[in-house]
């Protein structure tokens, strides 16, 4: 079951496409990284789905309904850096958001009292926000997207400005959403975030969507079959079956080479090979970072 | 709709919370007063400590008869002028009148020399004693005696009536009339400017903090932008009426401090058997007693409001459009154009002829007539004119809402860049 659906959605202001016939599936449960350098139509496609501005063509589904104004109760969106009031005291901003997608004033005032004594952040309730650190705000922040209990959380660069234990307390957080039912979509530029969290994701560039799919089924489209040996000694089996795509000299002797295979043999035969002509200490597959994906997709265009 | 309410009382909450609105209301009624009264303090102490001016005088027609000014004292030189003017150089004195052998029909050559330019006041109260001067040796050389001509001047005030077509008669008095129409015009200038100004500010305070992305998920744009227009005006009434509670509730007990605690009727008797000055007086008070002020503050509200959400509109589309105030203020120019036209019309002739033509006009004409109209409402306004002038100011924030509201919905959402005239019209342009 997909908690979102993007079906041929296309965007065109004057003078030029922000989104060319993008489709994307957000399974249930996941967390979805949307990936894309800037100006590529991410923050576009995130107003859409938040119904902020509407699309030329195409439909959006959440949770298999087509998305209509009711289903904002159903989203939290956390902008890029603040989206809240400086002047505005903590409390009042949390009930006031609360408010604005839906909830009581008294649901509100449960819910905030549950997330302000996790956080501990209850000494913070009438500071304003621009008395707090940028982290701190934060916090604050990613109280009032996910108090209303959304079902598809939108984050957009969550982690900028934090420090690696708020980091982390966030992190968590997130996970905890996922357990109890939530969908979560990043959208981000920060790589290790991707390939520590996300589950999925998609890449757009230039208004098209160019890649999408599970993190571990992408990266094994761009696996180049290229392994990381570590030995002792020299060798060579460059020829017709194999290519040495590098060396270098590790501690105490032991050398690293990078050996692609070239024809239709497999690992195992491989290391059969270096066995004879070598002593192996080490022998793992070189698995292409998301960086390295998004890079080579990104600069040398999409192989579509 | 309930989340417009949300809104309007967000900002009607945030503004109200605030010290600074605290002390603007509180201060503002007592600052006024407080300023003319030190003025006048001010002033008053300064004639008792100032020193009489000396002028010196060459008077050579044997004419001038110095007992008869009392601003300055005025000592005689005897000699010639030429002399007189370098005695008065080495002097600390403050000027030298030269009056010459003059023909007493066609009086030329009197001259005062100074030091520092003299104000005109200086010279017209010198002109006019030395003018009654001649007058008088006319008078001897015609043979009139003074205490006839003394027995024919008379002093007359006209009382201006102002009669409706039920034959009910009003004492008008135009000071009165001239003073409400300027305050009015005054406050209303004022306070379009500053909630127009915190308007923009709040629109640019989200759209830079990204605020606005968030609210314009759960609410349209428009709605956002009402609520905040609205939670503001709130805000304007609120302070409006306390100031009235204010000013009504000081300048009472400040008359009570003064002596004028005695019921009205009471008090109109006694100064009407006091002297002429007090008739006047008296007259005013008619006059402010006659003033329908439940009509001219109802006017006041309506042309406040109105007003207001003109150009609180464009104020909000001119924030959504640009990232800092630094860069609003190419577009709040053109807005400003016809708020400051009116006010200068309010004091150059509006209030000196109501009922011109060109008065009628910019009382009619939505982006002008609060300010105009308040200025003409006190003399009386025609009930056709003021329909008009009422049906145009609704239809004009009714258009430029509906225009601010286009502009308001691009501009929130666009970041970084540069915003001229073309590119507001194609926001304005683009469909939804």
């Amino acid at each position: 079951m997909n908690q979102l659906v993007v079906e041929n959605v296309t965007k065109r202001y004057a003078n030029h496409v922000a989104l060319n016939n993008v489709s994307l599936a957000v399974p249930s449960q996941s967390i979805y990284g949307l990936l894309g350098p800037n100006g590529a139509g991410k923050t576009t496609l995130i107003r859409i789905i938040n119904q902020i501005i509407d699309a030329d063509e195409g439909t959006i589904l959440i949770n298999g309904e087509k998305l209509l104004p009711h289903h904002i109760a159903a989203i939290g969106y956390l902008p890029e850096e603040r989206g809240l009031y400086k002047k505005l005291k903590v409390g009042e901003q949390l009930i006031y958001f609360a408010r604005l997608r839906g909830l009581s004033r008294s649901d509100a005032l449960i819910k905030i009292k549950y997330w302000i004594e996790k956080f501990e952040i209850k000494d913070w309730w009438n500071k304003k926000i621009e008395d707090l650190s940028k982290g701190m705000a934060q916090k604050v922040q990613f109280i009032s997207t996910v108090l209303h209990e959304p079902k598809l959380i939108i984050l957009d660069e969550p982690f900028s400005g934090f420090d690696p234990v708020n980091t982390n307390l966030i992190r968590d957080e997130i996970l905890e959403l996922r357990e109890k039912g939530s969908t979560i979509i990043f959208s981000t530029h920060r790589m290790e975030t991707v390939e520590e969290l996300c589950d999925h994701i998609a890449l757009i560039n230039k208004s098209k969507k160019i890649l999408e799919g599970a993190k571990k089924d992408v990266k094994a489209k761009y696996r180049t079959n290229t392994y990381i040996v570590e030995h002792r000694g020299n060798f060579s089996l460059e020829g017709e079956k194999y290519e040495h795509r590098g060396n270098r000299s590790l501690d105490d002797g032991y050398q690293e080479t990078l050996i692609r295979i070239k024809s239709d043999r497999n690992a195992n035969q491989l290391i059969h090979d270096l066995v004879d002509a070598t002593e192996i200490h080490g022998f793992k597959e070189q698995i292409p970072s998301m960086n390295e994906i998004f890079i080579q997709l990104v600069n040398g265009g999409s192989d579509e | 709709m309930n989340k417009i309410f949300l809104i309007i009382q967000r900002e009607f909450l945030n503004r109200v919370q605030k010290k600074s609105f605290l002390i603007a209301t509180i201060l503002l009624p007592l600052i006024f007063p407080a300023i003319i009264a030190i003025m006048v303090y001010v002033a008053k102490e300064q004639e008792k400590g100032t020193k009489t001016e000396v002028i010196h005088f060459v008077d050579e027609s044997g004419l001038f008869n110095p007992n008869d000014i009392k601003r300055y004292e005025l000592k005689q030189f005897n000699g010639n002028i030429e002399d007189a003017k370098i005695a008065f150089s080495n002097s600390d004195d403050f000027g030298l009148l030269h009056i010459p052998k003059i023909n007493l029909s066609h009086p030329t050559g009197i001259a005062l020399y100074t030091k520092v330019n003299p104000s005109p006041s200086d010279i017209s109260d010198l002109e006019s004693k030395i003018e009654s001067q001649i007058k008088e040796a006319k008078m001897i050389k015609f043979n009139i005696d003074k205490r006839i001509l003394d027995s024919l001047k008379t002093d007359i005030s006209i009382r201006s009536i102002s009669l409706s077509k039920s034959g009910q008669e009003k004492s008008s008095d135009s000071k009165v009339l001239f003073g409400i129409g300027m305050m009015g015009g005054i406050l209303i200038y004022i306070f379009i400017f500053i909630y127009g100004a915190q308007i923009m500010q709040g629109v640019i305070e989200e759209k830079t903090s990204k605020v606005v992305e968030v609210i314009v998920s759960s609410v349209r744009p428009f709605q956002l932008m009402l609520g905040k227009i609205l939670g503001l005006a709130s805000v304007g009434l609120l302070q409006f009426l306390i100031w009235i509670v204010l000013i009504t509730t000081v300048s009472s007990l400040a008359l009570g401090y003064l002596g004028f605690d005695m019921p009205q009727q009471e008090m109109m008797n006694q100064v009407a058997n006091q002297s002429a000055y007090n008739s006047e007086f008296m007259d005013m008070m008619q006059t402010v007693n006659e003033i329908p002020m439940l009509y001219i503050v109802s006017c006041f509200l309506f042309y406040f409001l109105g007003g207001y959400l003109l150009y609180g509109a464009l104020f909000a589309a001119v924030g959504s459009a640009v990232d800092s105030p630094a860069e609003a203020q190419q577009f709040i120019f053109p807005i400003t154009i016809p708020m400051l036209i009116s006010y200068f019309a309010l004091f150059t002739f509006i209030l000196d002829n109501p009922h011109s033509t060109i008065s009628i006009w910019l009382s009619i004409i939505p982006f002008t007539s609060p300010i105009a109209m308040i200025g003409r409402i006190g003399f009386g306004v025609p009930t056709l004119q003021l329909v008009a002038s009422m049906v145009c100011l609704i239809g004009g924030f009714i258009f430029t809402t509906w225009v601010a509201a286009r502009i308001y919905r691009i501009g929130i959402l666009m970041h970084g860049s540069k915003v001229s005239y073309k590119v507001l019209v194609k926001w304005f342009m683009m469909k939804s």
